[in-house]
């Protein structure tokens, strides 16, 4: 397994990648689009590195994942909030972990129900492999390959830092 | 908790304590209340997009069972299941199968043939919902539109969320319902989702005629006259008052009920300065309310409709969310 780097580097890395994107696809008025809840806290981040002047937008996914019938409704789900139209309009989608690429096509799903978008880059801090659809990010901070026993998780939102756990070592329930 | 609760709460929720149908507020606590307002809250959001639907029911039917006609509440429970992209069947029962002669079992065995995963049920009587909740394949959802002068728990939870949204919170909150309680099954579900919720104080406003003799059991305060029930109020909710009621002679007249109970600028005055007021409608102009009041600023009638949408998705998805995780169990059990 390749050791985690600190947050404020793979924020910068992330950073880094997202400007080269942006300007290799000559986009200069993108709109930053966080998952909850992790994404969120680094669309936020990344808005203020970038000096967007529009605010970015929440999306929450529980309506449209595609487990509902088997682990249902998400008790906690709040509204999404796109506070401007997407129409037309350059998406950076931002996530916190990817893996299976599920939470991202539920996302993109609700995306195009505000409207069609000129196009979606999806910016990831970490890329866990293991995807069961052929969606990949755009930009990444880091990759990894975890053992079976080993879970990854963004805490936040002050401060950010990723955790890297032992399931096995874990209380049961936890 | 009462037998009544504990029988109500059972028959709703899974082995989990999630809904799995929505017969009464009876039995189901706060947090649980709480949850079906905040589900509703994300809902409303979705009424607002270019295109106002999500996957959540897609590819499953739901059948409105309206034994008794109802346009506004069939609407909306069809344009909720709409909404959650569920296929939806309306049945106008008192003009179909059991006026033929068929059974409420046999037309109910046919309906589950045909891969139906939930009911809307609204019926004259007490208790059918409850009736078909018991009776039905597991794995189908009952939501109860309506039935008899029992319960309407969706419209009080849609009034619920309209009170939410304009004082934030229940706790400390005056709530006067005025008009016919004896024949409402909505102000019972209303009296009983306040006092879960943490309302201060409910009272019920109306002539002795149309108050159940028991009502105070319901958890309210009765008043006979505006001035003193509707001293330092906070929510005014009028009740539709049917005008069989007079020619049932509870009611001397119309005029007279308005005149003693209807809901004028003049007596809206005894409330609180920043008072709602409610109406389940369709309105009775100038019998419950006056039209300078129904329109007026204080008036929250057209957001309870909008409201009542984001309830009744709230209420279908977790619902059909809970007989699923029940599924769930059921099978682990077997296996």
């Amino acid at each position: 397994m390749t050791a985690l780097l600190k947050v404020d580097a793979l924020l910068d890395d992330l950073e880094q990648g997202l400007r080269s994107v942006l300007q290799a696809r000559q986009i200069e008025r993108p709109v930053l689009i966080g998952i909850r809840t992790g994404g969120v806290w680094l669309a936020d981040i990344l808005h203020k590195r970038l000096g967007l002047d529009e605010p970015f937008g929440e999306l929450d996914i529980s309506f449209y994942r595609d487990d509902f019938s088997r682990i249902g409704l998400n008790p906690r789900v709040r509204p999404s909030h796109l506070p401007f139209e997407t129409e037309d309009r350059h998406i950076v989608l931002v996530d916190d972990v990817i893996m299976s690429g599920r939470t991202i096509r539920a996302a993109m799903n609700e995306i195009f129900d505000y409207g069609r978008p000129a196009g979606v880059i999806l910016a990831t801090l970490i890329d866990l492999g293991s995807r069961e659809l052929p969606i990949q990010p755009d930009v990444v901070g880091q990759r990894l390959n975890l053992k079976a026993n080993e879970r990854v998780k963004l805490k936040g939102p002050d401060p950010l830092s990723v955790e890297l756990r032992n399931a096995d070592a874990e209380p049961e329930g936890a | 908790m009462t037998t009544t609760d504990a029988s109500a709460r059972a028959l709703q929720l899974n082995a989990e304590g999630q809904l799995r149908h929505f017969l009464t507020i009876d039995g189901l606590d706060r947090p649980l209340l709480t949850q079906i307002l905040d589900t509703a809250d994300s809902f409303i959001e979705v009424g607002e997009r270019r295109i106002k639907k999500v996957p959540l029911l897609r590819g499953r039917t739901v059948v409105n069972l309206f034994f008794e006609s109802s346009t506004r509440t069939r609407s909306t429970f069809e344009l909720a299941a709409k909404r959650l992209s569920a296929d939806v069947l309306n049945l106008d029962i008192s003009t179909s199968a059991t006026s033929k002669g068929e059974s409420l079992s046999d037309t109910l065995l046919n309906l589950e043939a045909m891969a139906s995963d939930m009911f809307v049920v609204r019926h004259s009587r007490s208790g059918a919902p409850h009736f078909i909740a018991q009776s039905v394949t597991p794995g189908v959802a009952i939501i109860n539109a309506g039935d008899g002068r029992h319960a309407h728990p969706t419209q009080a939870m849609l009034d619920m969320l309209t009170i939410r949204q304009k004082k934030e919170r229940f706790e400390g909150l005056k709530v006067a319902i005025v008009g016919d309680i004896l024949h409402s099954r909505v102000a019972r579900s209303q009296i009983r989702a306040l006092n879960t919720l943490g309302a201060e104080e409910v009272r019920v406003i109306g002539p002795s005629t149309l108050l159940p003799r028991d009502v105070e059991s319901l958890g309210c305060r009765v008043h006979y006259d505006m001035p003193s029930g509707l001293k330092d109020i906070d929510v005014i909710i009028m009740l539709r008052l049917q005008r069989e009621r007079m020619e049932g002679a509870l009611l001397p007249s119309e005029r007279e009920f308005y005149k003693v109970y209807g809901l004028n600028t003049d007596k809206l005055a005894y409330a609180k300065p920043d008072a709602i007021v409610m109406h389940p409608g369709p309105i009775n102009r100038g019998v419950e309310i006056e039209s300078a009041v129904a329109d007026g600023p204080q008036s929250v009638i057209l957001n309870q409709v909008t409201n009542g949408i984001a309830i009744r998705m709230a209420v279908m998805s977790m619902a059909m969310s809970g007989q699923r995780a029940q599924q769930g169990l059921d099978a682990e059990v077997r296996a």
